[in-house]
């Protein structure tokens, strides 16, 4: 069993071995114990400083990840587009080394193009951890889903697992495509054909159209919502939200039809009535709120097995 | 490489007993104690220590955890140690109690800085003393001093303590070895 990540940076799950995601999962058993203690903090991180860079829209991720970065004891600093220099035209490059300037070590980085995160790793000194880059990955998130599916099962090997909704927009789709076939478990993407992408059959998953053959099939069915604010202004992709939410959406009908029980995940946020109804995501087949939990420990893995490659002298 | 023998195996489980008689004799019915022991090898020592309390006293609910330390090492980035943590196991409040630290070995006095750091995140105890097998003399980089000691010894630079367990190696027995010059 290997006790060091094999990567420098968290850009994505597609560079991550079998061993480095099981080695994040082992080391976030430790998180949750440690977040269930009375005092709910180590001093792992004291010494190092992260940045939480966000160039995009966020509040459970950010939340997630500034609490993880604080259970660690690390010094944090927030950054987000809205309030920042990018609106006077600096660029993403210019931004980042200016905060490197005051000496972070880490940062953790969400932007609206994909490969954001690959190229400040190419072209800074300090770690980064992609925390979404427009459609490409979302790791954490996918690293989450994974030790919530485990918590639930006891493993992830052998499952299957459902992600259903707008795949082709999705990163948090990737990123679990690749988490999930790297440990074992089979995967079926389930949406309107306009939905899925082109050769996504390529990547040794199932593809369906008809959701209740998908969650016939499923152990577990990873709910995603329909991303608005990346179809652009160009042709619909569906004729209507409410012809969507009657072929996609799940709700206790149809849940009930499945006749067996499924384990119903959603990474947020919700649209309550459109791809998940209101009564299911609170009901006790959903593990929604133990994703969220979990999240903050599978974060502090990552975080504190990168810290571990960084040199206390602060050089990368 | 020549192997000192410390404590052979009838001597080691004499001296578990004899710190287990001690214990009791200096705090009867071990009604406030809690017997918490150090991850990874300390806890083959407090696993015994429970168990051997157990049957000299005949009470069976010797309050008892484990702890693991990893997270509050002291030398984390500074050389490559075991990253990923051992399971810490303390279902209850370290609040007003009598914890009684234990490990294998005390040698630079690290480790129990780290476990007291770790420790005090679970309550405010009413004190903490430290049991340990075998203390390293002359070694310490920290004030820390044990309570209770199973043997003293006084090794050189480039000795090394073995302690051995009959649960993870098939033997109680403690020896030492010396680096080849």
């Amino acid at each position: 069993m290997s006790e060091t990540l094999g990567t420098q940076h968290l850009l994505g799950i597609d560079d991550l071995t079998k061993d480095d995601i099981e080695l994040i999962l082992r080391t976030a058993d430790g998180f949750k114990e440690v977040l269930a203690r009375p005092m709910r903090k180590v001093p792992s991180l004291r010494d190092l400083t992260v940045a939480n860079i966000f160039f995009e829209n966020s509040t459970r991720t950010r939340l997630s990840f500034e609490l993880a970065e604080k259970r660690l004891s690390a010094d944090v600093v927030n950054f987000s587009a809205a309030a920042s220099s990018t609106k006077k035209g600096e660029t993403l490059l210019d931004t980042v080394n200016n905060i490197l300037a005051m000496k972070v070590d880490l940062v953790v980085l969400r932007h609206q193009d994909p490969g954001a995160a690959v190229f400040l790793a190419r072209n800074t000194k300090a770690r980064i951890v992609n925390a979404g880059d427009g459609a490409h990955e979302h790791p954490t998130q996918a690293l989450l889903d994974a030790y919530s599916i485990k918590e639930k099962f006891g493993r992830v090997a052998g499952l299957k697992v459902a992600i259903v909704g707008d795949i082709l927009h999705s990163r948090v789709a990737w990123s679990n495509v690749l988490c999930l076939r790297k440990l074992g478990a089979e995967v079926m993407l389930c949406g309107p054909v306009t939905l899925i992408p082109k050769h996504a059959a390529e990547l040794g998953v199932r593809i369906s159209h008809d959701l209740d053959e998908a969650l016939r099939w499923c152990d577990v069915a990873n709910m995603l919502r329909i991303q608005m604010e990346r179809q652009g202004g160009g042709p619909a992709y569906f004729p209507s939200l409410r012809e969507y939410t009657m072929l996609y959406g799940l709700n206790r009908e149809r849940y009930d039809r499945i006749g067996k029980e499924v384990v119903i995940m959603h990474p947020g946020p919700i649209n309550r009535g459109v791809e998940l109804s209101s009564d299911l995501a609170d009901s006790a087949e959903s593990i929604i709120l133990q994703q969220v939990e979990n999240g903050v420990a599978v974060r502090m893995a990552v975080l504190y097995l990168l810290a571990a490659g960084l040199d206390r002298t602060g050089n990368p | 490489m020549r192997a000192l023998t410390i404590l052979s195996e009838p001597a080691f489980g004499l001296t578990v007993q004899r710190l287990c008689r001690q214990l009791v004799e200096d705090r009867g019915d071990l009604g406030e104690t809690a017997l918490v022991g150090l991850h990874p090898r300390g806890v083959f020592f407090s696993r015994r220590l429970r168990t051997e309390l157990a049957r000299m006293t005949g009470k069976a609910d010797i309050t008892y955890g484990e702890l693991d330390i990893t997270f509050h090492r002291d030398d984390f980035r500074q050389r490559p140690v075991k990253a990923v943590p051992g399971t810490t196991l303390l279902n209850f409040s370290v609040d007003d109690r009598r914890v009684l630290l234990i490990d294998d070995v005390l040698y630079t006095g690290r480790t129990i800085r780290a476990g007291l750091d770790a420790l005090m995140a679970f309550g405010r105890p009413r004190s903490v003393e430290l049991m340990v097998l075998i203390d390293r003399r002359f070694s310490r980089e920290l004030p820390i001093q044990p309570d209770y000691v199973g043997r003293a010894v006084d090794a050189l630079n480039g000795q090394h303590v073995h302690v051995e367990w009959l649960e993870s190696d098939g033997k109680d027995r403690v020896t030492m070895t010396r680096d080849e010059q």
